[in-house]
């Protein structure tokens, strides 16, 4: 789907002029709601009929569209007013505006506006910045799309009137994306695709190290997906996974994105959560079985991860969990064990409890007491 | 954004709150304003975006299962029809949290019964089992 190219028509660089267009409008005074609305008009039309007519100046053709649905609208608005025929002629080439990166950034800020909910940002971001169609949108979450219109526009009426001037929260963004990542390898819309594309986008707008550090870990793990199911679509378990299928150059460039944000990091900065998980994923993309990883190293990395949280039992069981397994391996399995029963009266972490013992007793050669975990 | 089924019983489920005749056996103005109320809520669903899909099933059911090797699936209408549990209907909604999820069944369950009283009708909520994220840790 991303990237796709279809009939002739480039849809991943038809939707990469999405959010240059619509900042470009937002910034000379027309309401986000207003434009965005008329933009996502001009791309369903440019879906429709750049295939047969592509235009010379693709950019300029949507601005111009979306400006002439913008002005219908306002015209529409003003009921009585004489409708008056435009010329449908190639528009001329717009000016250079600001550089594309800022354009992302100024959407991202928009889009994850920390008021709204996490699905609107996220359906919001798919819109403006990713390009996406509503009917696409709503068809990678699984509901109707007048369900995703309302969500949009909702999102929308929530932002009116708020002024977009201030640089908006970085950390919401980057949970959006990360949202967005993991809300779809199996939709009819790749949204793991989606998602890396968008924070590439992001990581040329800003030098924050966590938006490299989600790219990195986007991209890691995107790499070991063709592994992920066996040929009954069961999720297969990172120890069986063969690493054969792994993308080699999607982790060369993971580990290259890493090894970027890490080196942005000093005493005073400690690696976020992104980086940290990036790490830990680099590792085992690094060993040639899961054996033969890292495993004290990724243990530094789970303490490092379990140390942002207050109560990590109760606010990240997964981590505490990546730890447990790290010990067992290390330190062995009555190790792990112990360190996965801090768990066990916690709601929310007991079926991870039960997968963490099941691994941990498999792994030291106990199937009986593994299956009954 | 996790997926919840907000599912409608003819019978089974909790002692009844306040219990009340079958359907059919309502005044007819009453079963319609039941049912205005019903859709009304979906309009207040799909205008927050929330609203995933509804069906009312009628009570007939059968039972069916394979019968094995060149046998002809073997269907029965269940042992205890009277008295085992019958789903009426089913409402899908994408929320924001479980919380939410309660509060939009309760609101269901506010529902006019008979004479305009609310129903206090009990709604079971399940949790839809999303497809396991991308990003797997260990």
């Amino acid at each position: 789907m991303s990237g796709a190219e279809s009939d002739g028509l480039d849809e991943g660089a038809l939707r990469a002029l999405v959010p240059r267009v619509l900042a470009r409008l937002v910034r000379s005074g027309e309401d986000f709601d207003a434009a965005e609305d008329a933009l996502q008009e001009a791309l369903i039309e440019a879906l429709r009929t750049w295939p047969e007519h592509p235009p010379r100046d693709p950019r300029a053709w949507l601005a111009a569209v979306a400006r002439r649905r913008l002005v219908d609208a306002r015209r529409s608005e003003a009921a009585r007013r004489r409708r008056e025929e435009q010329a449908l002629a190639e528009p001329a080439p717009e000016p250079g505006a600001e550089p594309p990166g800022d354009d992302t950034l100024f959407l991202l800020f928009c889009c994850c506006h920390p008021d709204l909910s996490p699905a609107s940002q996220v359906a919001l971001t798919l819109r403006a910045v990713g390009g996406l169609t509503t009917r696409e949108i709503a068809d990678a979450f699984y509901v109707p799309e007048a369900t995703m219109a309302q969500r949009v526009s909702r999102a929308k009426r929530a932002l009116r009137g708020r002024r977009f001037e201030r640089p908006g929260d970085l950390a919401v963004v980057l949970r959006v994306l990360y949202l967005t990542y993991t809300a779809g390898d199996t939709g009819r819309v790749d949204l793991t695709g989606e998602a890396i594309r968008l924070a590439r986008q992001l990581t040329l707008a800003t030098d924050e190290p966590e938006a490299r550090g989600l790219l990195a870990l986007m991209l890691l793990s995107h790499a070991r997906l063709p592994a992920r199911y066996d040929e009954a679509g069961r999720i297969v378990p990172l120890d069986r996974q063969d690493r054969s299928l792994w993308d080699e150059r999607e982790i060369a460039e993971g580990v290259r994105v890493l090894q970027s944000a890490l080196a942005a990091q000093t005493d005073e900065r400690p690696p976020g959560r992104y980086r940290i998980e990036a790490a830990v994923a680099a590792l085992h993309a690094d060993a040639p079985s899961a054996e033969e990883a890292d495993w004290p190293q990724i243990i530094a990395w789970y303490d490092e991860l379990v140390a942002l949280s207050a109560d990590p039992v109760r606010e990240d069981p997964a981590a505490v969990l990546g730890r447990a397994i790290a010990v067992g391996h290390v330190l062995g399995l009555e190790a792990g064990l112990r360190e996965a029963d801090r768990l066990r009266g916690g709601l929310g972490g007991r079926h991870r409890w039960h997968a963490a013992r099941g691994y941990l007793l498999e792994r030291a050669g106990d199937p009986g007491a593994a299956a009954e975990a | 954004m996790p997926k919840y089924l907000l599912l409608k019983r003819y019978r089974g489920g909790p002692e009844p709150h306040r219990p009340f005749p079958p359907m059919d056996q309502w005044d007819p103005k009453d079963v319609e304003a039941h049912l205005a109320f019903l859709r009304h809520v979906t309009e207040m669903l799909t205008e927050t975006g929330e609203y995933v899909d509804e069906r009312a099933l009628t009570p007939a059911r059968s039972f069916v299962r394979y019968g094995g090797e060149d046998a002809a699936p073997v269907v029965t209408d269940g042992p205890h029809p009277e008295t085992s549990d019958l789903v009426a209907g089913w409402m899908m909604v994408d929320v924001d949290s479980y919380e939410r999820a309660l509060e939009i069944a309760a609101h269901i369950s506010s529902e006019p019964g008979p004479g305009g009283e609310p129903l206090h009708e009990w709604i079971e909520v399940r949790a839809v089992m999303e497809p396991g994220a991308p990003i797997e840790s260990a």
